[in-house]
């Protein structure tokens, strides 16, 4: 064996270590809240409201304010996030506008959530007053998610065939019914994908509801889009950080951490389910 | 074309031009309204309103800046020629000072005889300096009311401290919290660079398709992990092994926000480098390969090479990332707003001042102004490394 070869076994396990690493790492942090949570995790849990400051009872209302938050943000995100890749891609040729608008995208994907906080905070709580309510968090998650909807469905859009397009055309068809009956269909599975993600980030992120909707605590349901709700992030900040009884509450935070995670990991399954599904359409035709 | 036809081609149109509009405008209404309130700050003083700030009508000081007020009732300046008056001992007073300096008999029933006191003092004593609510104030005061500077944008971006409820001037200075932001990122890059690398380059070049299959999901999960989760395992596993490891007081520290947000870091870094690793071309690999070059010499001095100016994006956009990142830095570094010295000490970062403080800042006023400016900051901060990558990756290698 030369030296040559013996450097490159040597470079590469370790290579190879250092990515096991990784993989570790996130093993770690899986296991350790799966095993400390699925402890606390009951029917109780789930659909009670929280009582005793916190440290007993459910997480209820702020699995509903997620699902709340996450329906909001969706309705009007994803349309518009759609409708811009369609327009980028369909619409534009490489020009000027173009290249504006990806610019402006990528910058808004730049923007750090907590500055989005702030804005949500000055623009729909204090400007359109709104108050600290469903609707202005809402806004303020889907104009965050914006990009992640808009670069998905792009790239969905951009692995659609062209010669789909031009056979379509060629029937006489025009742009509008080539991109509704041809090209949305064939890239619906990867359009999803990206709705799957953009869901996943919606129900993690705290900085950006902190002034825009959470309530601290708040044992009752939502009766229209603008109460406040409480949200599993927030939740999970708060009874880590700032309850009066922390070390009571630690098993509710498990839990909640546990919830989240699991929302995550079923997201991710859906969205790799989905895209193995459309693998195999593709294949097939 | 029929005419109707036409116009629902021409509405379509239309309707996705405005969608596509939607991320310009926000980024415009984000300006705009970090700027509106952020900007507001520099237009008026951090002294709590309806204080005044009354000497003695024989002083020389023709104004003082928030900070100075704050350092003269802090005692951290104790004589007049230090601010530029006469050498004379400064006498800072509050209004509670003043009130215990007089028996309930002199001050009357319901303090009525307080104006005149505070007046008649302010006029006996030339190196006193007195914070007086608005209210309790005599008509045609006898001394010198000192005009307050406004806060200056210097003042704000090198300032030391940062006590938002010091009495009775606050004092906002960003500095300390501009440090520990780097500080907190560039240890996160130096821990996560080394590993993000080596997993992309192993990933694109040395892994087989097992391998593979394991690790893009993996690292899809990572990226998925809400960071309030991250902050929560940093804080109940990292910050009590960092304190029994290092042996200190205290385990929140810059170092434990460096380490999670290195691990949040890594997926950024690993899923842009690996693709930079992917797009040299198979032609320059196999003409290294056909050189007698060993793979991984091809790797060092062909691949690496090539895409070097996709895996600068990767670090830049790792470090944008972890400047902005706010939950999980807030939970696990302790949040002490002091220029930091080592990385085993508290620190507190931009995002994490702005997530702890604005709830409590009363809305319009000084304190909720100066944490829109430091939204300022965090976003010129992004700005600037969002437009370093684009220029990055136009480049041609």
């Amino acid at each position: 064996m030369t030296r040559k070869q013996l450097k490159q076994i040597i470079a590469f396990n370790f290579f190879r270590l250092v990515s096991l690493m990784v993989v570790c790492i996130l093993f770690i942090i899986l296991g350790f809240i799966m095993l400390k949570g699925i402890k606390v995790i009951n029917w109780e849990f789930l659909t009670a409201m929280p009582k005793d400051g916190m440290t007993g009872g459910g997480i209820f209302p702020a699995i509903v304010g997620t699902l709340c938050l996450i329906a909001g943000s969706m309705i009007f995100a994803f349309p518009i996030g759609v409708m811009s890749a369609i327009y980028m891609n369909e619409y534009l040729k490489e020009s000027f506008l173009k290249k504006f608008i990806r610019t402006m995208t990528n910058n808004l994907a730049g923007i750090p959530s907590i500055v989005f906080g702030l804005f949500g905070m000055a623009l729909f709580v204090n400007t359109l007053k709104f108050g600290d309510s469903i609707i202005a968090g809402s806004l303020t998650l889907g104009l965050m998610v914006l990009p992640v909807i808009i670069r998905t469905t792009e790239e969905a859009l951009k692995s659609v065939d062209d010669s789909l397009r031009i056979g379509s055309y060629a029937l006489g068809a025009t742009r509008l019914q080539t991109i509704s009956k041809v090209v949305i269909p064939v890239a619906m599975p990867n359009i999803l994908t990206g709705l799957i993600l953009s869901i996943g980030r919606v129900s993690g992120e705290t900085a950006p509801i902190l002034f825009t909707v959470a309530a601290y605590f708040l044992p009752k349901l939502p009766s229209g889009i603008f109460d406040q709700v409480m949200a599993l992030p927030y939740h999970l900040y708060v009874l880590t950080t700032s309850g009066t009884n922390m070390e009571q509450a630690r098993p509710m935070a498990y839990g909640t951490a546990f919830v989240l995670i699991m929302i995550v990991l079923i997201l991710n399954l859906l969205a790799n389910l989905i895209r193995r599904i459309a693998g195999k359409k593709t294949k097939m035709n | 074309m029929k005419p109707v036809k036409r116009i629902i081609e021409k509405t379509a149109k239309g309707v996705l031009f405005t969608s596509s509009m939607v991320t310009s405008v926000t980024v415009l209404l984000v300006v705009i309204f970090l700027f509106r309130e952020g900007i507001g700050l520099f237009n008026q003083t951090s002294v709590e309103k309806h204080l005044v700030i009354a000497v003695n009508s024989a002083n020389r000081v023709s104004a003082l800046s928030s900070t100075e007020v704050k350092s003269i009732f802090n005692q951290d300046i104790t004589n007049w020629k230090e601010v530029g008056g006469d050498d004379i001992e400064i006498a800072p007073k509050t209004i509670d000072d003043m009130a215990s300096l007089f028996t309930e008999e002199e001050l009357g029933e319901g303090f009525k005889n307080l104006a005149i006191l505070i007046e008649k003092y302010v006029e006996e004593n030339p190196g006193v300096i007195a914070s007086i609510p608005e209210s309790y104030l005599k008509k045609e005061f006898k001394g010198k009311l000192i005009p307050l500077k406004k806060i200056s944008v210097r003042e704000f971006l090198t300032g030391t401290e940062w006590i938002p409820t010091a009495h009775p001037a606050a004092v906002f200075g960003a500095w300390p919290l501009i440090l520990g932001t780097l500080w907190v990122s560039l240890g996160a890059i130096l821990l996560a660079l080394p590993i993000g690398l080596i997993t992309a380059i192993y990933m694109a070049e040395v892994a087989g398709q097992r391998l593979r299959n394991i690790l893009k999901p993996v690292i899809e999960l990572l990226s998925g992990i809400p960071s309030v989760v991250y902050g929560f395992f940093g804080l109940v596993v990292l910050v009590p092994l960092i304190q029994k490891l290092f042996k200190l007081d205290v385990g929140e520290t810059a170092l434990a926000g460096s380490i999670v947000l290195a691990i949040m870091a890594l997926p950024t870094i690993i899923t842009i480098a690996e693709d930079a690793i992917r797009t040299t071309p198979r032609a320059l690999k196999e003409a290294s390969l056909a050189l007698g070059a060993s793979h991984f010499q091809t790797l060092l001095k062909v691949t690496i090479p090539y895409a070097k100016s996709g895996i600068i994006a990767a670090i830049i956009l790792g470090i944008g990332r972890a400047v902005g990142e706010t939950m999980a830095v807030l939970m696990v570094t302790g949040n002490a707003s002091v220029v930091p010295h080592t990385f085993l000490e508290p620190v507190r970062t931009i995002p994490a001042t702005i997530a702890a403080e604005l709830g409590e800042a009363p809305f319009g006023g000084t304190h909720f102004k100066a944490l829109f400016a430091l939204g300022i900051i965090l976003f010129i901060m992004t700005f600037i490394f969002n437009t370093l990558v684009s220029t990055v990756k136009t480049r041609k290698p």
